[in-house]
């Protein structure tokens, strides 16, 4: 499915990625974990061609450089920003149609269904469909942002920090609704913070450091793993950060 | 005041103001979508009646090889995209065509000006904005006051200094309440009505149109949801240049047209556009009307001053507007 070689993105003079290679399967979740500033959000801004980078990215048999963001989300490569980025002063609906936009202009039917597959999927978006984006709390805001990425109909979804800021209630909802997502077979590369979330939805998983990948491996043994453990699940038992 | 010079000031100021209500609705278009002020607009405007008297009089006008031209850089700019640059190759021989087909039928002179004055917005968007993505306004705006001085050289050096005179589409004069009034002044302020509703639903109800605000005030969000910020700057571009066109066609009968005319125009377009802060459709036209009529009734009672008066205007709005705006930001 992704293929990706000696990816390096700089920014200036600072190095963020320093030229790792991963790759994911169809219908893995593939969860890339890691501190700040190890460029973890380059990588998946890098794969979608929102910054300059060098290496190579492979995305089912192609090649990807050269392809402008909005071509990559039409191939169905499609990103739920750290930020979210969705259109605030527009409603639910309209955020969620425009999801769709790339299919809209391929002239593909079927988008009407696809709204419906979201809200029912989201129940809470259902019921919010007329309000504006910017008047949603901090939880519904990514619940809309993923829903927004799977009115795309993703191949490939890349998710960045789907937990950030949110309460702990609002995380075990949204991994709820990915380990859903990842049981009707959707493949994920998701990026977090939360490792240990993380790690217990993903089938596999890299460690980034200083813009290299220091471990991988199957999500099991890297939960195991002694500096997994120390470094980023904190104390068996205690609540990881 | 005698009633029927009110009422001459007023259907003259509307009809002005149907005017620059759509000079000021293609403008805040472009802005909304691109963060450009457009000047060059104004030129624009005044090409298509100049393209059409040129072709009237059985002579092929430069703004054909302008347009076919810029389609053609467009093409070498493109050239890496697939099939854009042989599609953008056929509409420079169609612009071509469409120019020697009106200079020898004269009832698509009309239609004919406007086609080929329509690839002259997009492929500027094109070749001068897109190589410079989410550069600021201000960088924009120098860039567009140069392209105004480009386009208005152009404009002398293809129609020369003198004033065209052109045919009414609709001839004669009707009678409004006693009051005789020119009927192209009704045409022209029945397609700003009928536009300002086109441009509304276009925005409000079609996908397309709501990804074009999308990629207005979430870049990055649009691009995440697959909308193209480059291709809806060319649209925005697109649609304010056919804008443009067509109000400088309805209203050349009215006023004559030369080609330095434009600025002026645009000028005051921008002004109806700043009283609706660069965002609001409606307000932008509330504001075209305003500077129409307050410039009528201000050249009635002080010939001298009209134009003072026009952009004086500007001040008590932007004194408002600074206590009181909403500013068109990038949303997180």
């Amino acid at each position: 499915m992704l293929a990706v070689r000696g990816l390096e993105v700089r920014y200036h003079a600072a190095v963020a990625v320093d030229g790792i290679d991963l790759h994911v399967e169809e219908g893995e979740v593939v969860a890339l974990i890691g501190p700040n500033g190890a460029g973890k959000t380059s990588t998946l801004l890098a794969l979608l061609g929102l910054v300059t980078c060098r290496g190579e990215v492979r995305y089912r048999g192609e090649v990807l450089a050269g392809l402008e963001p909005e071509e990559r989300v039409a191939r169905g490569l499609v990103l739920v920003h750290e930020r979210r980025h969705l259109f605030g002063s527009m409603t639910v609906e309209e955020n969620l149609l425009l999801g769709a936009f790339a299919r809209y202009k391929r002239g593909e039917r079927g988008i009407w269904g696809e709204l419906e597959r979201v809200y029912a999927r989201f129940p809470r978006l259902a019921e919010r469909r007329h309000q504006l984006a910017a008047t949603m709390s901090g939880g519904e805001q990514q619940m809309l942002a993923i829903g927004r990425a799977l009115m795309a109909r993703p191949r490939l979804l890349l998710l960045d920090e789907p937990s950030l800021g949110l309460a702990p209630l609002i995380v075990q909802e949204i991994f709820g609704i990915l380990a859903g997502l990842k049981a009707e077979g959707t493949t994920i590369l998701l990026v977090e913070q939360n490792a240990r979330a993380a790690l217990e939805l993903a089938d596999r998983g890299y460690v980034l450091e200083a813009g290299r990948i220091v471990l991988e491996g199957p999500a099991a043994a890297l939960r195991d793993d002694p500096r997994v453990v120390e470094h980023y699940l904190g104390i068996p038992g205690e609540e990881s950060r | 005041m005698d009633p029927l010079i009110f009422g001459f000031l007023l259907s003259d100021g509307l009809i002005n103001g149907a005017l620059y209500a759509l000079v000021a609705l293609a403008l805040v278009l472009v802005f909304a979508v691109t963060r450009a002020i457009l000047i060059p607009l104004g030129e624009w405007v005044l090409f298509a009646p100049l393209t059409q008297a040129m072709l009237l009089e059985g002579k092929l006008p430069g703004t054909v090889w302008l347009s076919a031209g810029l389609l053609l850089i467009w093409a070498g700019l493109d050239r890496r995209r697939g099939r854009t640059p042989l599609w953008l190759f056929l509409a420079a021989l169609g612009v071509v065509g469409v120019g020697f087909l009106g200079r020898s039928v004269p009832a698509l002179a009309f239609l004919a000006a406007l086609l080929v004055v329509l690839p002259i917005g997009p492929a500027s968007f094109r070749i001068f904005f897109e190589p410079l993505p989410g550069a600021s306004v201000l960088v924009y705006l120098i860039l567009a006051v140069g392209l105004h001085f480009v386009f208005q050289g152009l404009g002398l050096a293809f129609f020369g200094p003198e004033q065209f005179r052109l045919p009414a589409l609709w001839p004669g004069e009707a009678a409004l309440a006693g009051l005789p009034v020119p009927r192209q002044g009704i045409l022209l302020i029945l397609a700003a009505a009928v536009l300002m509703v086109l441009l509304y639903l276009f925005f409000r109800r079609s996908l397309y149109g709501k990804a074009l605000r999308a990629a207005a005030v979430n870049r990055i969000g649009a691009r995440l949801a697959g909308i193209s910020v480059r291709e809806a700057g060319r649209v925005a571009f697109l649609l304010a240049t056919g804008i443009g066109a067509l109000a400088g066609l309805l209203v050349a009968p009215l006023s004559n047209a030369s080609y330095e005319m434009g600025f002026l125009l645009g000028l005051k377009g921008f002004v109806a556009a700043i009283v609706a802060g660069l965002v609001s459709y409606p307000l932008a036209v509330a504001g075209g009307v305003l500077v129409g009529v307050l410039e009528s009734f201000s050249s009635f009672f002080a010939s001298a001053y009209k134009e003072a008066i026009v952009f004086a205007l500007l001040l008590p709005v932007l004194a408002w507007r600074s206590v009181s705006s909403r500013v068109l930001e990038e949303e997180e």
